[in-house]
């Protein structure tokens, strides 16, 4: 019976999505952290700065996410000990960093010039203004794409599977082939749980938006 | 009172691209005065005061704040835009803090002062500006004329020496002008040395003790406001007078006489 196999599986599709959501959460700091240097970088650096910050960013775009998986992992497992899942936060990390990245330089560029200027004015040094006035505004600004990147992210957890980390897609697979088919309901079921985990971040970060809106201003 | 300007300018050019926006402009300004710069749209005036401050940077000339070249290669600029206040046509308060905040920022990251002494000093200066009750307010939930008087508190707070206003009133309907040059006027009879460019030509008629009147990037006349509105020396002057005049009774249409 396959709601049987299912409910008895239940633990382990539990499992794989929490190994999801943990690698989620990870490759999200990695490129929130990345990501904010690299756009500030774009943003602010000196010529060389913006340079080498938009040639990472490129790169991490262009490269396609299963090829910077088995870069990371067999790649670095060459030479150092490194595990599935800190590969797949990495490799996937970094790509969502060079999105991130253009999602706060645009973010910044939104900033009305008037706000440097009138920090500046009061005598703030450039690094304060930006600090203190432009950095504020802006991830304010990006809290809207960010969900979407973040969304997107979370879904690209799954690619992991490629290189071995037991997340949920992963764990499906293995309950298909330990029954013998099921393949739809199986599969279907780890899809309501990709699903759960949206709405569950969706709900998370929109809640996060409305706790930081500016009364009286009025979000684009 | 010592006999050295405040502030000194010489021979301050500035331009955007290969157009020259202000050309070899020269004044001094005595501590305690009142200077109120006019002229036609697009004659830089507003160019002019964003270089006094430092905030557009300048191809030739000096600009002195009592013994210390701001214009110079690494000035302090930071140290010297602290004691100059500055006051945009369009606001620009951080819209991310309240009224409060907006004010005591500078005071803690700059004035280096507790969040204690840093508030005190801002509800002792929105109070003089007559926003006591906006503390908590953000910027987007006030009138326009609100806003520019927070953003006078703002300057204010950090005790400037002189306060420079870009067309501090061009944003406002009519009803906040009132309000705005109020609290400018009371400034005014504290003693606070100040730069005004304005199309309020009664203001400044009444408020400056000199006038400067700008063309093309370049000043054409500098007299008293007795001179420049009444007995201006120049055609240039008194054409521009006489198309606001006009302007003002109807005489002329819709189209100012001077252009």
């Amino acid at each position: 019976m396959i709601y049987q196999t299912l409910w008895n599986n239940l633990p382990y599709l539990a499992e794989g999505a929490a190994m999801t959501v943990a690698l989620a959460v990870a490759l999200l700091v990695i490129g929130l952290a990345v990501g904010t240097a690299l756009g500030l970088s774009q943003s602010y650096g000196a010529w060389p700065l913006r340079w080498g910050a938009t040639l990472i960013e490129r790169l991490f775009r262009a490269i396609p996410a299963v090829v910077l998986l088995f870069l990371f992992y067999y790649g670095i497992s060459g030479f150092y000990d490194i595990s599935s899942f800190a590969a797949a936060a990495l490799a996937l990390g970094l790509r969502s960093a060079a999105y991130q990245s253009q999602i706060f330089r645009g973010a910044i560029a939104s900033v009305p010039s008037g706000q440097m200027a009138a920090a500046r004015a009061t005598g703030l040094t450039r690094r304060q203004a930006i600090t203190a006035v432009v950095l504020p505004q802006a991830l304010r600004q990006a809290i809207g794409p960010w969900t979407n990147e973040a969304l997107s992210e979370l879904k690209d957890t799954s690619l992991a599977y490629t290189i071995g980390v037991v997340e949920l897609m992963r764990q499906a697979d293995y309950i298909v082939s330990a029954n013998y088919g099921h393949t739809l309901a199986v599969y279907g079921a780890a899809a309501v749980m990709y699903l759960l985990l949206s709405l569950a971040a969706t709900w998370l970060l929109h809640r996060a938006d409305a706790q930081l809106r500016v009364p009286g201003f009025a979000h684009s | 009172m010592s006999d050295q300007p405040l502030m000194r300018v010489s021979g301050l050019h500035k331009r955007f691209g290969d157009k020259t926006v202000v050309r070899d402009v020269s004044f001094t300004l005595a501590r305690g005065e009142v200077k109120g710069i006019i002229g036609p749209s697009g004659a830089g005036k507003s160019t002019l005061i964003r270089c006094l401050n430092g905030l557009e940077p300048i191809e030739a000339g000096q600009v002195w704040l009592e013994d210390t070249e701001l214009t110079a290669r690494g000035a302090d600029l930071d140290t010297l835009r602290s004691r100059i206040g500055f006051v945009f046509q369009d606001f620009n308060l951080f819209t991310h803090l309240t009224v409060r905040r907006n004010v005591t920022l500078a005071l803690i990251k700059v004035k280096k002062l507790s969040r204690h002494d840093a508030d005190h000093i801002a509800e002792r200066e929105l109070a003089r500006v007559g926003m006591a009750d906006k503390l908590e307010a953000y910027p987007a939930e006030l009138s326009g004329g609100q806003q520019q008087r927070v953003s006078i508190a703002r300057a204010l707070a950090m005790e400037p020496e002189l306060m420079l206003f870009d067309e501090p009133t061009s944003a406002l309907d009519p009803q906040s002008v009132g309000s705005v040059l109020r609290v400018m006027r009371q400034l005014v009879a504290e003693g606070m040395t100040m730069i005004i460019v304005s199309h309020e030509m009664a203001f400044i008629e009444a408020v400056a003790d000199d006038v400067l009147f700008m063309v093309d990037g370049a000043i054409v006349e500098e007299g008293s406001a007795q001179q420049i509105f009444h007995q201006p020396q120049q055609d240039a002057t008194a054409r521009f007078i006489d198309g606001i005049a006009a302007a003002l009774i109807g005489d002329g249409g819709d189209e100012p006489a001077s252009r």
